[in-house]
């Protein structure tokens, strides 16, 4: 009984998968907060992250486009505003020290998208 | 001594400085036994990054190199075992658990540790210095329940500590400092002034001149009392009021030490005892401790090369540093104090913006001696080494803190002026000499390579701006052609890539990418391989619409606060009545800010996301369709009312634009295209201002081509004179076909023919003359981009799936984001500011 109200409030279901766009990303709203998803078509990954951009605190991350950097292919978006870029897996900002974003766990079960603000 | 006897060197002190020193022993490739003490329990870690902890940095992530490293190298490491005693008689030492160490060589690397001045109370519960990871860990769980915090020490330290103070969650962050300044060892009263006002700004409140003479409190600290009896209260103190050599095994051992402690050296870092080294900041050189890590690594150096038989001197170090603080840059260089009458000085201060530089010259105005950077350090590493270099400065020396105002000034071209001994990377002493020949003789063109290759820009990082200029200039200086490929993952320029996807027929993007590209590609490549598969088949963007940046993805330009302009197609400016008053109806009921543009347009700001698909139902049911202002293709043909209406008209400049807006909207481009035509020679479309203009003439028309308005303008620059409209059609489809093939990606026409060889006689041959026999092939291919325009708003408008894709929440798709918001102007709206 507990171990289901457990696991019910850890994982949210926020949309179908079909909803987001391949190798793009779309907001979803989870209570008060924006999460932008993203569906890594390409590499057969998903990623949540807030849609906040730190940089001019603007609500555009889903929004921007995804890829990779590096000889390691770390995964990352960029702001459509001024192109800051930021890891999908740790948040990082790769272009400027000073910023980081929330990165969320993220998973997708019989068509359906999962995340998890814990 | 037998040949085969390896000599014992021991280090006391696992630092930054006694890490560097084994790492440079070893590079030397000469056999010793390393044998290490440290006194910390865990390996050596970056310090300089110490404030990283609270971002999330583990120790480990923080350490210079793991156990591991040490095993490698045959080093022995005690650990959480400080010395305690030096017999130099008998060269041995003794730890703290016991052990006895014969040494042959001693190299003291024991560092400083902070300075707690003698204050009533300065025992209390409460009260940190901040040098080692255990002092974080210590201020962390302490913060917890602490509500005010205080920084003793106002200088660079201090000012580190009192972010951390407010990165660890306290209420209120004060610093009392008892100089009338903050940073005095670097910056002048006005530099002061303006950081004080800018850390205000992000809440950190600065006291100076005071003199703290009493800690307040039972056992715990409960507040600070002042040399005026007045009083404050806090919760937790940090101590930042310099530091203090660790100079006390020297005393032990009776080594001479300065009037005010740290251990004597000479140049090659000798004690008085010459088996006995000390390096780092428990050394005092000519009468002075340096508390910085690079001039530490050059006395690592130096002691390395001497038991390597190496003639090399530590000649003093420079001072000068660039720092974040508090994300406020922060720069001082050369002597930034010195003043008139020993010099002259040029100041510039804009508290707006919150900018204050210093430059300080000689009389003559000839070099520079040191200067001061707040606000904006950009022009840091360029400064020092026109310092260090005694480089003659330019004729208007204000250029250097203002950037030259008019006129264009060639970044890039300073740094290939320095002379080869010129240091670059100061943290890993790399001179420009170094990089140049990593280049020249081993190939290396990026500047990971080049971290790897000599280590420059792998400590603070500053150089690195340089560190590229300097590539790039040893490249070009040597003919070695800097092939402009679109970015990491595709080797090719943008022309070379529309061949192959031309050629091989290709017409998605994860084809061009697994065909061509390596990686899962970027913000870069994938808009410019957009833009190329639109310019060859002009297919619906939306098709692909993840590969389209913002504005293509959702045919709207964002704005501020990420709402979204409206911009329907206006051909040659000409408009009805009752069109108009759609545009109106439409912008009252969605609340939007209209303006008229320069392309004789109207632009439609301030809307959602979600309302854009509404919009532009209402738009083309009254038969506008996309402006394209969203896109990098054609914008607008601007036009002059001509021969219909005005009496100076030769002929209808009107009609011709709308023809001509109408032949080629929808046209994408590797940026965004402009024309124009003007009626008669009066000019009034400014024709000769865009990508392509048209100017009526008593025989016909003149083509002007690869004119700029915007930031660089340039004058468009005559392709023919005197021709017919079918003729300048003709060419005007060839032009805009091989421009749209051959330029780089983001250049407009005007920087594209400056940078074709042969210029402007060039082209004409090609557009005119036809001499690459390639006229009819441009033409054909600008007929089946024309044959395939459709409107994009029109295709969204009618397939309900794609409208779905203007929501902004996909799980709430009637809420708009509830982030947005505007403020009145004027009678209308514009974006909050950020
Ligand atoms: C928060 C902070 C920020 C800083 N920021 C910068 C910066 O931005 N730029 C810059 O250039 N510098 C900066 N510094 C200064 C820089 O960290 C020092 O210059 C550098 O660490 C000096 O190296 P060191 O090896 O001499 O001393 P340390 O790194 O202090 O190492 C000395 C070591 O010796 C050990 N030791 C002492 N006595 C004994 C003994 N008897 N037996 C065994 N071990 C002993 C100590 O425990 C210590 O581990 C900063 C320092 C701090 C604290
Ligand atoms: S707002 Fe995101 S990069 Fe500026």
């Amino acid at each position: 009984m507990t171990e289901d109200v457990l696991t019910a409030c850890e994982w949210i279901m926020v949309c179908d998968a079909k909803d987001i766009p391949e190798n793009g990303g779309a907001c979803v709203k989870v209570e008060d907060e924006q999460i932008a998803i993203f569906n890594f078509a390409r590499r057969n990954e998903w990623y949540a992250t807030q849609n906040l951009c730190p940089h001019k605190q603007q609500m555009v991350l889903s929004r921007g486009m995804i890829g990779s950097s590096g000889d390691s292919c770390e995964p990352k978006v960029a702001c459509p505003f001024h192109k800051n870029t930021f890891s999908l897996q740790t948040g990082k900002c790769l272009s400027n020290d000073e910023y980081e974003i929330k990165v969320y766990p993220v998973k997708v079960e019989n068509g359906k998208v999962f995340v998890s603000l814990e | 001594m037998t040949e085969n006897y390896t000599k014992n060197i021991v280090i006391v002190g696992n630092g930054m400085v006694g890490y560097k020193f084994c790492e440079k022993l070893l590079a030397k490739n000469e056999k010793f036994n390393l044998i290490v003490f440290g006194e910390e329990p865990r390996v050596a870690y970056d310090r300089v990054h110490l404030s990283e902890f609270f971002s999330g940095k583990s120790a480990d992530d923080l350490s210079m190199a793991d156990v591991n490293w040490y095993i490698d190298n045959n080093i022995t490491l005690h650990l959480g075992d400080p010395i305690k005693e030096i017999n130099r008689e008998t060269q041995t030492i003794y730890s703290f658990k016991g052990l006895v160490q014969s040494y042959d060589y001693l190299v003291l690397a024991t560092g400083s540790a902070p300075f707690v001045p003698t204050i009533p109370g300065i025992d209390k519960k409460g009260v940190f210095v901040y040098r080692t990871i255990e002092d974080l860990e210590a201020m962390t769980s302490y913060a917890e329940f602490a509500q005010k915090g205080v920084v003793m020490g106002g200088g660079l330290l201090g000012l580190e500590a009192a972010k951390a103070l407010i990165d660890l969650g306290l209420k209120e962050t004060h610093v009392v400092e008892f100089a009338p300044r903050l940073m005095p060892r670097q910056i002048d009263q006005n530099g002061s002034k303006l950081l004080q006002h800018k850390l205000k700004e992000i809440g950190l409140q600065v006291h100076l001149n005071v003199n703290t003479s009493k800690i307040l409190g039972e056992e715990q600290i409960t507040g600070l009392q002042f040399a005026d009896d007045t009083t404050m209260s806090f919760d937790m103190l940090v101590i930042s009021a310099g530091i203090r050599p660790r100079d006390e095994l020297a005393r032990q051992s009776g080594l001479e030490l300065g009037p005010r402690g740290g251990i004597v050296v000479n140049e090659c870092m000798q004690t008085s005892d010459e088996k006995i080294f000390a390096i780092g900041e428990c050394a005092l050189f000519d009468g002075m401790i340096y508390g910085l890590v690079a001039p530490g690594y050059e006395m690592a150096e130096i002691v390395a090369s001497y038991l390597c038989n190496i003639d090399k001197k530590f000649k003093g170090y420079d001072m000068s540093t660039k720092l974040k603080l508090i994300g406020v840059d922060v720069a001082s260089f050369g002597d930034p104090f010195i003043c008139e009458p020993d010099c002259k000085t040029i100041s510039f201060e804009d508290s707006n913006k919150g900018v204050y530089k210093r430059i300080n010259m000689t009389h003559d105005g000839k070099h520079l001696l040191g200067g001061v950077l707040v606000g904006d350090a950009e022009a840091y590493n360029m400064l020092l080494q026109t310092v260090n270099n005694k480089i003659v400065l330019p004729p208007n020396p204000e250029d250097l803190i203002l950037g030259a105002r008019g006129g264009a000034a060639s970044e890039g071209a300073g740094v290939m002026s320095l002379p080869d001994d010129a240091l670059i990377c100061s943290c890993e002493a790399v001179t420009k000499g170094a990089i140049c020949s990593a280049v020249m003789d081993q190939d290396i063109t990026t500047i990971e390579g080049m971290k790897k290759c000599t280590k420059a820009g792998t400590g603070c990082g500053g150089c690195v701006p340089m560190v590229k200029d300097l590539i790039n200039g040893t490249l070009k200086e040597n003919g070695k052609y800097v092939k402009n490929v679109i970015c990491e993952h595709f080797n090719f320029s943008r022309q070379e890539l529309l061949d192959l996807i031309k050629i091989n027929n290709i017409k998605s993007y994860d084809e061009v990418l697994d065909t061509f590209g390596k990686g899962d590609g970027c913000e870069v490549c994938k808009p410019a391989v957009a833009s190329i598969l639109a310019s060859l088949w002009n297919d619906l963007i939306l098709k692909q619409a993840t590969i389209q940046d913002s504005n293509d993805r959702f045919l709207a330009n964002i704005q501020k606060g990420g709402t979204y302009s409206v911009v329907p197609r206006i051909a040659g400016g000409e408009i009805t009545p009752d069109k108009l008053i759609v545009i109106g109806e439409v912008a009252k009921e969605f609340g939007l800010y209209t303006k008229i543009t320069g392309g004789q347009r109207i632009d439609l700001f301030g809307a959602h996301l979600n309302d854009l698909p509404l919009i532009w139902e209402k738009l083309t049911a009254a038969g506008f369709e996309s402006g394209h202002a969203y896109g990098k293709s054609l914008r607008t043909v601007k036009s002059c009312v001509g021969s219909t209406w005005c009496r100076f008209g030769l002929h209808d400049s009107v009609s011709f634009a709308i023809e001509i807006e109408n032949r080629y909207k929808g046209l994408r481009s590797p940026h965004k295209l402009k024309g124009g035509v003007s009626g008669c020679i009066r000019e009034c479309a400014e024709a000769q201002s865009k990508d392509f203009g048209i100017i009526a003439t008593e025989k016909g028309w003149n083509l002007y081509v690869c004119g700029n308005g915007g930031s660089k303008p340039q004058h468009a620059q005559l392709l023919a004179a005197d021709i017919d409209s079918e003729t300048c059609i003709k060419y005007l489809d060839r032009f805009l076909m091989f421009y749209i093939k051959t330029a780089d990606p983001l250049t407009r026409t005007a920087t594209w023919l400056n940078k074709m060889e042969g210029g402007m006689s060039y082209l004409k041959n090609v557009v005119v003359n036809d001499s690459l026999a390639i006229g009819e092939e441009l033409e054909a291919e600008m007929d089946t981009l024309i044959k395939n325009y459709k409107c994009e708003w029109l295709e969204v408008v009618e397939n309900d799936e794609m409208k779905k894709k203007f929501n902004h929440f996909v799980n709430a798709p009637e809420e708009k984001d509830p982030s947005v918001s505007f403020q009145p102007m004027r009678d209308q709206i514009m974006a909050t500011q950020w």
